[in-house]
């Protein structure tokens, strides 16, 4: 499997290498790329916490799903695309079934309770994962279009940093005009800001909240699969990681608000690949990146970039 | 506390104390590695139910400072020569080569060391509330596992360390346990206790009744934190092994999985439910291990314990959301009315019966 050589991130800077405008470009396409997957997954958890008002921690774990589901239907000699697009649609039926499960009885328990339940839901189904897929880590197989490598403008990088901006930026737009422009669409943006006013206004709340992690979780599964197939290495824990930090990324862009999430996938995706192409020494610091911008973004603006200013009710 | 729990719990404490001899005499080693495990989970399980259950602010960092007092008390006690054997890719920096202290002394600085990183990291993570400030302790917990991961010449990185003295015995685990649940009953019975409690129910009533929130929120996670440094620095006496991925978040929802179960805001409780979930754990290897029955050979299924455990912190919260305490404690009252209940119940069963 001829991994393009910007993949292996550690080596990036490593070497003799001066600081460049092509080694900048390459870099910045390659922290766009990473970005946009943030994105993508960072704007389930800003649907789910503009409607509920909960972090869904198992949000990261869908990552998981969907990348075993595309591995065993490849294994299965499913052609690639068929089986991504099957495994976005068992990640969503999976993510309904989540909200179903776990989050609707506690709908109007304390928020604590809901927390909790997320943490277990996330744990259930990490370990699940775990038993039923083992731990060993298992490579995905890369379609060959996604491996040619593209020289474009004096930088050469692999064809799938550019396939991943372009899958994002359809399903970006995709996803502007379900909200903008649709009748569930609107429901959702009225559920987000009152539940009771929109089911006065006939408003099926348990389906528009069902569809709202349905819309989420199959970004979680593109996000996954491309995930999949930027680092081909798949292990049941995948999800934990990313799904922390695109949650970062939510809450920098403002959480509740779907262009914050992807202004701040973008800024925390090109954030880590920059800073550690221009001081290697940190990489080992790598995951915790995340949580430094993310205790800074809480501590001076902890509404986010795009979020709207909220006042507690007594 | 009313005469009868008072004679209640010296009975419970004294019994405990008798099965404390009986067991460091006739027990083999592995049930008392369990009974070590017990206690340090009832420290740990304590200390995270003074800042998530009384105090009601929702930390999800305790591997984190587990870590903190582990990696310290570790340090303290190794012996020069056995620091020599683990540091050989760099060697520890120099104060602490040639540094060995006993258990006791190495477990007090363990429990201050966690404490002025608890505050540190309180005092900006403590500005934000639920689900925000467990998020941001999960990250620094995360932090902390990294650091620990990188700083190759304080903490031998990713190597860990090996060869920790086992001082740890059923006296010096449960002795802590017992000074962890005295130590808390009298705070939560303070007027500190109380102010955690009312900031708990509600934050806006609680300022305008004159209670300083910040104090008192830095006060329950220093104090809780630092019993995770404790319990870590005893966990790493009874491992004699730690390195940072034994820190993950995995440690933290077991602990969280007790102070659930027991019920956020029971002491009693979380002592159950700590000293249950630590049993089953063991006692569920046996899912995990191969069975034969008759002639039909079972293969274990690893893992399973796990799924097992999340399974039933869902089904808790969702069927009993307050745990099987919710905030009340296990008194004579407590005990009577259960057996009043249990009664009356099989009076009206007979009286059904002879209905029929």
């Amino acid at each position: 499997m001829g991994r393009g050589k910007l993949f292996c991130l550690y080596d990036i800077g490593l070497g003799d290498e001066k600081m460049t405008i092509n080694f900048f470009m390459e870099n910045l396409a390659n922290g766009v790329s990473l970005g946009s997957l943030y994105a993508l997954i960072a704007i389930g958890y800003t649907m789910v916490y503009g409607i509920l008002r909960l972090i869904n921690f198992a949000h990261g774990d869908l990552l998981m799903v969907a990348a075993y589901a595309v591995f065993f239907m490849i294994a299965a000699m499913v052609p690639w695309w068929i089986a991504a697009i099957l495994a976005v649609v068992i990640t969503a039926i999976v993510g309904v079934l989540i909200e179903k499960a776990a989050y609707r009885p506690l709908r109007n328990s304390p928020r604590i309770s809901v927390l909790i339940s997320a943490i277990g839901v996330s744990f259930l189904i990490e370990n699940l994962g775990l038993v039923v897929f083992s731990g060993v880590p298992r490579a995905v197989y890369r379609p060959e279009i996604f491996d040619k490598s593209v020289s474009m403008g004096g930088i050469t990088t692999s064809s799938l940093t550019f396939y991943i901006i372009g899958a994002t930026v359809i399903l970006l737009l995709a996803l502007v005009y379900l909200l903008n422009k649709t009748k569930t669409g609107m429901a959702m943006r009225a559920l987000a800001i009152s539940f009771d006013t929109a089911s006065l206004m006939a408003i099926n709340v348990n389906r528009i909240v069902s569809f709202t992690f349905a819309i989420g979780s199959s970004l979680a599964a593109f996000g996954g699969i491309m995930w999949a197939l930027k680092y081909p290495q798949i292990n049941p824990l995948m999800g934990v990681f990313p799904g922390l930090k695109c949650f970062v990324a939510a809450v920098l862009g403002g959480i509740g608000n779907v262009t914050g999430a992807v202004i701040g996938g973008f800024i925390l995706g090109i954030v880590e690949i920059m800073a550690i192409a221009i001081f290697p020494s940190l990489a080992g610091y790598r995951d915790a990146f995340a949580f430094i911008i993310l205790i800074l973004i809480l501590l001076f603006k902890p509404t986010g970039i795009m979020g709207e200013k909220m006042t507690e009710k007594v | 506390m009313k005469k009868e729990t008072k004679i209640l719990a010296i009975i419970v404490t004294i019994g405990t104390i008798a099965f404390l001899f009986f067991a460091n005499q006739f027990f083999d080693g592995y049930k008392i590695r369990i009974m070590n495990l017990a206690a340090i989970n009832i420290i740990l399980a304590l200390g995270l139910n003074i800042i998530n259950g009384f105090a009601g602010q929702f930390s999800l960092g305790h591997a984190g400072f587990m870590a903190i007092g582990a990696y310290t008390g570790a340090l303290l006690t190794l012996s020069p020569s056995a620091k020599q054997m683990n540091f050989f890719i760099d060697p520890i920096i120099s104060p602490l080569a040639n540094f060995q202290m006993g258990f006791l002394p190495a477990i007090i600085i363990a429990a201050l060391v966690t404490a002025v990183f608890a505050f540190m990291i309180g005092v900006p993570v403590l500005r934000l509330k639920g689900d925000y400030l467990a998020i941001a302790s999960l990250g620094f917990s995360e932090i902390i596992r990294v650091v620990l991961t990188n700083l190759q010449s304080l903490t031998n990185g990713s190597l860990g360390l090996k060869a920790i003295p086992s001082y740890i015995n059923l006296f010096w685990s449960w002795g802590f346990a017992f000074l962890a649940i005295i130590f808390t009953f009298f705070l939560i019975n303070s007027s500190y206790g109380r102010a955690f409690k009312a900031i708990r129910e509600d934050e806006v009533a609680a300022e305008a009744m004159g209670i300083n929130l910040f104090k008192h929120k830095i006060m329950a996670f220093v104090i809780g934190s630092s019993m995770a440094g404790v319990g870590g620095a005893l966990f790493a006496s009874l491992l004699t092994a730690i390195d940072p991925n034994i820190f993950k978040f995995a440690l933290t929802f077991q602990i969280l999985l007790m102070v659930v179960l027991g019920g956020m805001g029971s002491i009693s409780g979380t002592i159950v439910s700590a000293t249950i979930v630590t049993i089953m754990m063991e006692w569920l290897r046996i899912v995990e291990s191969p069975m034969t029955i008759g002639s039909l050979t079972i293969p274990g299924i690893s893992g399973m314990r796990m799924v097992i455990f999340s399974v039933l912190l869902m089904a808790v919260i969702l069927f009993y959301p307050k745990g099987f305490m919710g905030t009340r404690e296990i008194t004579w009252d407590f005990i009577q009315e259960k057996i009043n209940r249990l009664r009356k119940k099989g009076k009206n069963e007979t009286l059904q019966k002879d209905e029929v």
